[in-house]
């Protein structure tokens, strides 16, 4: 399995990403820094879009990159099945490509918020959360201005129905509550697929969650949404 | 052009130094080059000398001041660069721009050491919010300003200090550090050493922001200050990313052979510093820089402060794979000019020589010695009234916005962005960052204006104590400083005697603990335009440590109940610039006394118990005094504490110095073993005292002349703490 972590001008999690997957020290997986123009972007067997600010976020956060000829490959990728994470600004660029559907908008709080959350694991049939087991709580940390992801009703409806809400915030119990939801995102959700499964967006940082030693919860839940690339379907 | 309207900052006395140096009158491009590197920004006229009495040296020490930034050995390999900058004048006039441009500054400076920004600190100083919405605007402003630009770089803001105080009402300040990791064969220095390398200019455009910026900073601010936003660079983050991640590629290349920021006194300050620096020359071609307006005169070319470059020196061959490099993330550069071995700065504008100077001489400005005056104290004696109760008092402490949580603030700033945060911002008392070579690296920043104010020589060592304390409180042996001394007009005799105190007390305090200074900076001019006070004097100690071993970090708060409470070192009758002084309105009294020599056996004590597993909570004690420290140590764990205060050693005689004082050289500390803790600090004949146990829902302190214990609920503690400042920021 080799993890694609594409780098634009911008990008910021990009590192980390890379060195998350290389420290969970998974036999079988790698992952590589792939420039956005690279042409070798079409050989690797996941991509990963890190957060950041791709392009300073100009216009709306996500959206030049979206228009990106990288962009035009992941999305061939996509529709052949290969799995797909955005992260934060990955998830941003997702949804602005129209890989991934609704809207990020700024915080509830019109700020930026840095935080740990915790986040309730809705579908556990994607393959960034197939070793998980639905309403498992994973806590990662947040950080981002633009992550309020709002649909409008007719689209939530659909989302809940083909079961394409992979996150939502929660309290350590798995209940998801307005205290619990720290940007004021639609129905508390903090990621989403596609109706394929395999192009998943979600708004916590997983590669900020995988060594104890950097979390003042000692959390290393985001490793399972690494691990769960090589979990199912003989990885 | 009249030599009046070039408006230059200079005295009559340097211009007669100038005149008879070169033997002639020079051009305007010359004078506004000298201009820029002679302003009290660039060149430290007024503080060298004084400067000279921190020790710098040290066994960890591969560079110290007079680089863009300080670098100590760090081990296996591997160095970390540190350096401080302010943008006060410029977050005075645009706090938002200002701040964003203050860290866009010094992450240059690790940059161009060749080394990996990893974490920014600021250190802020406004006005009293609590009243003023002048002040509220400035916080908002600058907190907004650091974190849409430290994000966007992804640089994590890990720590800092603020302080509130009427003095810094016109006049805020916004220190921002930045600490950097590389690989000690890696590191870049900004001297062309080598005639015949190529000189290229990398990153944004030249235009006509922030032109003559130095000259700004030096001055006092005017009224008119609000003509000056031109002066204030713009902010653009997303340049900067490109900037540092290209960088950081070419660099890698090993093919760098010099390398500098653009900062204060731009192309002037930077040209004339790398040949000076490199004992050669260089010469210029104007027409080549990568200008913003198309009418810009050489002298406005020499002096823009347009943020985002960085001058290269670069071999005349084969720096093919850098140039790709910079061309792969679109950062645009020019070949503006050559390394000679003439000794001169020489600058032309389409071929015609438009300025030609020794570069020696630009950067050797003569040196002012101000006269210095002791002020007059006051010699009213402290009032305090008798029937303010301790607990309420504590309550009201615990919620002035100087001891309140900042979480309004730091939840605004990345903290976890690079994967080495192991101690985040409100978690502890220093920051915590892993390294490469798997030792941690504290972090803290401390100022005390209050006390500085009153004696500077104690005040200003005491920032380097507490600094000390904070980094000591996670398991870290200090190993560098940088320091920020920022103060009114040097030309006034008494703002100069509290500068050159505060620098005896600082420079005293690290040559007894053996802590070099690796950099620092100065800054001046900085006083209310509207009253013409100055603002109280700001010394900021940044101290480093290094923690060897992850395995014993403890945490701030309370965490195991029924674990015994002991209070470590002296508490004195020091409410001297205390914040409990502050809070009922009187002045005077002794401020707190530092004492390097209990404290070299101190530090060592406490790091033995953290490291032998002895302690699960530490805190170090300084505003607010016991009480607040116990009350944060209540909050951060979430539990309730019971204790005797009475039993604190010290000379302290009144419930106001127990609670309150500020005294140094104190922890509090809770562990199960008492009898092993006792031995320790017993050994190295530290005060001390077992006080009390964790536990409970509330703090409750047996005090002298109390019949009863006061007791403040912990829902009653913790909504003090974190509901100020959301309360006054919205």
């Amino acid at each position: 399995m080799k993890v694609a972590v594409v780098r634009f001008p911008g990008s910021n999690c990009d590192l980390d990403a890379v060195e998350a997957i290389r420290r969970i020290g998974v036999a079988g997986m790698t992952s590589q820094l792939v420039w956005h123009e690279s042409e070798e972007l079409t050989k690797f067997d996941a991509v990963v879009l890190p957060g950041g600010f791709s392009f300073g976020d100009y216009l709306r956060a996500g959206s030049i990159a979206a228009r990106s000829p990288a962009i035009s490959k992941i999305r061939r990728m996509a529709d052949e099945g290969i799995p797909v994470l955005g992260i934060c600004n990955g998830f941003q660029i997702l949804v602005e490509a129209g890989l991934l559907p609704g809207a990020l908008l700024r915080n509830s709080g019109l700020r930026f918020v840095c935080a740990w959350t915790d986040v309730r694991v809705e579908n556990a049939d994607t393959p960034f959360t197939r070793i998980a087991h639905e309403g498992q709580v994973l806590r990662m940390p947040i950080a981002h201005g633009e992550g309020r992801y709002y649909a409008p009703e007719e689209e939530l409806r659909r989302l809940k129905r083909d079961h394409r809400i992979v996150f939502r915030y929660s309290d350590a119990e798995g209940r998801a509550t307005d205290e619990s939801n720290p940007t004021g995102t639609t129905y508390g959700i903090a990621g989403i697929s596609n109706e394929g499964g395999n192009v998943v967006g979600l708004m916590p940082h997983p590669e900020r969650a995988c060594d104890p030693l950097l979390s003042p919860y000692s959390s290393d839940d985001g490793r399972l949404v690494f691990r769960s690339l090589l979990g199912g379907a003989g990885g | 052009m009249s030599l009046e309207s070039l408006r230059l900052g200079l005295t009559p006395g340097e211009m007669a130094v100038v005149r008879r140096t070169l033997g002639r009158e020079p051009n305007e491009v010359e004078w506004c080059i000298i201009d820029a590197e002679w302003s009290e920004h660039s060149s430290y006229k007024s503080s060298k000398a004084l400067l000279k009495l921190f020790p710098t040296k040290g066994k960890r020490v591969v560079l110290g001041p007079g680089y863009d930034a300080g670098v100590v050995d760090v081990g296996d390999g591997y160095v970390v660069t540190l350096h401080i900058e302010s943008h006060n004048h410029p977050s005075a006039v645009d706090p938002y721009g200002g701040a964003s441009t203050g860290i866009g500054g010094v992450l240059r400076d690790i940059l161009s050491m060749g080394t990996r920004p990893i974490a920014l600190i600021d250190v802020l100083r406004f006005g009293d919010i609590e009243r003023s919405p002048h002040s509220r605007w400035l916080f908002a402003n600058v907190v907004r300003g650091i974190a849409d630009y430290g994000n966007c770089v992804g640089v994590p803001t890990v720590a800092g200090d603020i302080e509130f105080d009427d003095s810094f009402e016109r006049n805020c300040l916004v220190d921002v550090a930045c600490l950097g990791v590389g690989r000690k064969e890696g590191l870049i220095l900004g001297e062309a050493k080598n005639p015949g390398d190529i000189l290229v200019l990398v990153g944004g455009s030249t235009g006509r922001d922030g032109i003559r910026g130095a000259t700004f900073a030096s001055k006092n601010l005017s009224e008119t200050a609000e003509t000056e936003r031109s002066s204030v660079q713009v902010p653009d983050p997303f340049t900067k990313k490109l900037l540092l991640d290209s960088l950081l590629e070419a660099a890698a290349t090993g093919l760098i052979r010099g390398m500098k920021d653009l900062g204060g006194g731009g192309l002037s300050t930077a040209l004339s510093e790398v040949a000076s620096s490199g004992g050669t020359g260089v010469d210029v071609e104007l027409e080549r820089v990568n200008v913003r307006e198309s009418d810009m005169s050489p002298a406005e070319v020499m002096t823009s402060e347009s943020q985002e470059r960085m001058l290269l020196m670069l071999p005349p061959k084969g720096s093919e794979p850098i140039l790709r490099v910079l061309a792969k993330y679109e950062v645009p550069c020019s070949v503006i000019g050559k390394v000679t071995d003439d000794g001169y700065l020489t600058v032309r504008m389409g071929g015609r020589v438009v300025a030609r100077l020794p570069a020696a001489f630009v950067v050797k400005a003569p040196l002012i010695a101000w006269p210095s005056r002791r002020p007059r104290v006051s010699a009213a004696k402290p009032t305090v009234a008798a029937s303010a109760r301790t607990d309420r008092m504590l309550l009201s402490l615990l919620a002035s916005p100087n001891i309140a949580s900042k979480a309004w603030v730091y939840g605004q700033y990345d903290h976890e962005v690079g994967l080495r945060t192991v101690l985040r911002p409100g978690q502890a008392d220093s920051a915590l960052l892993r390294l490469p070579n798997g030792r941690l690296l504290a972090v803290k920043g401390d100022g005390n204006s209050a006390q500085c104010s009153q004696d500077p020589y104690n005040g200003a060592a005491g920032c380097v104590a507490e600094a000390c304390r904070n980094v000591v409180a996670v398991g870290a042996d200090p190993i560098a400083m940088v320091d920020h001394l920022q103060f009114g007009d040097p030309s006034d005799p008494e703002v100069y005697w509290s500068f050159g105190e505060s620098i005896r007390g600082m420079a005293d305090y690290c040559s007894a603990l053996h802590i070099p200074v690796v950099g620092g900076k100065v800054s001046f001019y900085n006083e209310d335009s509207t009253s013409k006070r100055a603002i109280k004097p700001s010394p900021i100690a940044l101290v480093v440590g290094l923690v060897d071993d992850a395995k014993h970090i403890p945490s701030l708060g309370f965490g195991v109940k029924g674990e015994p409470i002991v209070v470590i070192g002296n508490t004195s009758a020091e409410l001297g610039g205390s914040e409990f002084y502050r809070r009922v309105h009187t002045e005077g009294g002794v401020v707190p006394k530092v004492e390097p020599e209990t404290d070299k056996a101190l530090y060592p004590a406490v790091l033995r118990l953290i490291r032998s597993g002895l302690v699960d909570a530490v805190h170090d004690c300084s505003q607010g005094g016991l009480g607040v420290a116990l009350a944060e140590m209540c909050s951060s764990g979430g539990v309730g504490a019971k204790v005797d205060l009475r039993r604190a050693p010290g000379d302290w005689r009144g419930v106001d110095d127990l609670v309150f004082s500020e005294s140094h050289g104190r922890f509090v500390v809770a562990g199960a073993e008492t009898e092993g803790i006792v031995d320790v600090l017993a050994a190295a004949k530290i005060p001390h005292a077992v006080v009390g146990a964790v536990g409970g829902g509330a703090l409750s302190m047996r005090l002298p002349g109390h019949d009863r214990a006061s007791t403040l609920a912990l829902d009653a503690i913790q909504r003090s703490l974190e509901g100020t400042i959301p309360r006054l920021m919205g």
